[in-house]
């Protein structure tokens, strides 16, 4: 198989886990990143915005350490033309405006407590993702 | 600053960090059956999973969280075309790009202009989405 890499899946897994845990059972908030992100960038959202903004700093903050201390982390070339990534940025931000969530919110935190909206919207965008990404693949 | 939310990004941070969800040639390198094939991806998804069950569990065993009101209400059982349709569009911009929101936040540190044209737009689709409806919803 093809660059698999089992035990750093697990590890972040794991890790992308007690992220989203941290928050549900401290202070009682499902996190979504499409959700956060959308509620900073909305003027009517409310109040919210002082965690989400700290969630995000978080997460940003550590990635920039990974960044400095291990730049091979990120992919240095993107994988598709510019073109197609702006066509493909606007679609995972309506899209996930127009769910409600992403592989975070829906996928992660909603199928772990079997929300049936979640379940349905995480098997859509798989399943999607799945047939997008082998046509284009093909095409390509 | 919620120092929880910044601990809770932290933990999100190193985990698509970790497991490579920020590049997104390995996320394609799952979503893309007909290519050489990588099952990182369900991994994570699997140990991330098992992880926010347990946070699931313990919520119920809890009356409220530690630093919060109250837990989430129970999902809402409506799936409504908005949701599949929704999830689908997320599914074409994620088979098309191998980025969700989450770790392409991340993947902004990396400096990388494709992440930056990438993030752009999606930011756009999810203010296009929320000036439409000014109502928010509870799930993620």
């Amino acid at each position: 198989m093809h660059d698999f890499t089992p035990g750093h899946g697990i590890l972040g897994g794991v890790l992308i886990g007690l992220g989203l845990a941290v928050v549900l059972l401290g202070s009682g908030r499902i996190v979504g990143l499409s959700g956060i992100t959308a509620g900073l960038i909305n003027p009517h959202a409310g109040g919210d915005r002082t965690w989400r903004a700290s969630f995000l700093l978080g997460a940003l903050a550590v990635g920039a350490i990974f960044e400095l201390a291990s730049p091979t982390t990120y992919d240095a070339v993107a994988p598709r033309p510019l073109w197609l990534l702006a066509i493909a940025g606007v679609l995972v931000g309506v899209g996930t405006r127009m769910a409600n969530g992403c592989t975070s919110g829906h996928g992660l935190c909603g199928v772990a407590r079997l929300s049936k909206r979640s379940l349905i919207a995480t098997i859509t965008f798989f399943a999607v993702g799945v047939a997008t990404a082998t046509l284009v693949g093909r095409l390509a | 600053m919620n120092p929880l939310a910044l601990l809770g990004g932290a933990l999100f941070g190193a985990g698509v960090c970790i497991s490579g969800m920020v590049r997104p040639s390995k996320v394609l390198g799952f979503l893309d059956f007909a290519g050489p094939w990588d099952a990182t991806l369900l991994l994570v998804m699997a140990s991330g999973l098992a992880v926010t069950v347990i946070a699931w569990r313990m919520v119920a065993g809890l009356r409220t969280p530690r630093f919060g009101r109250e837990f989430p209400a129970p999902p809402s059982p409506l799936v409504d075309a908005r949701l599949v349709v929704g999830a689908a569009v997320f599914g074409v911009g994620w088979g098309l790009s191998g980025y969700c929101p989450g770790p392409a936040l991340v993947a902004l540190v990396a400096g990388v202009p494709a992440t930056f044209v990438f993030v752009a737009a999606m930011l756009a689709g999810m203010f296009a989405v929320e000036r439409r409806e000014q109502s928010t919803r509870s799930d993620a």
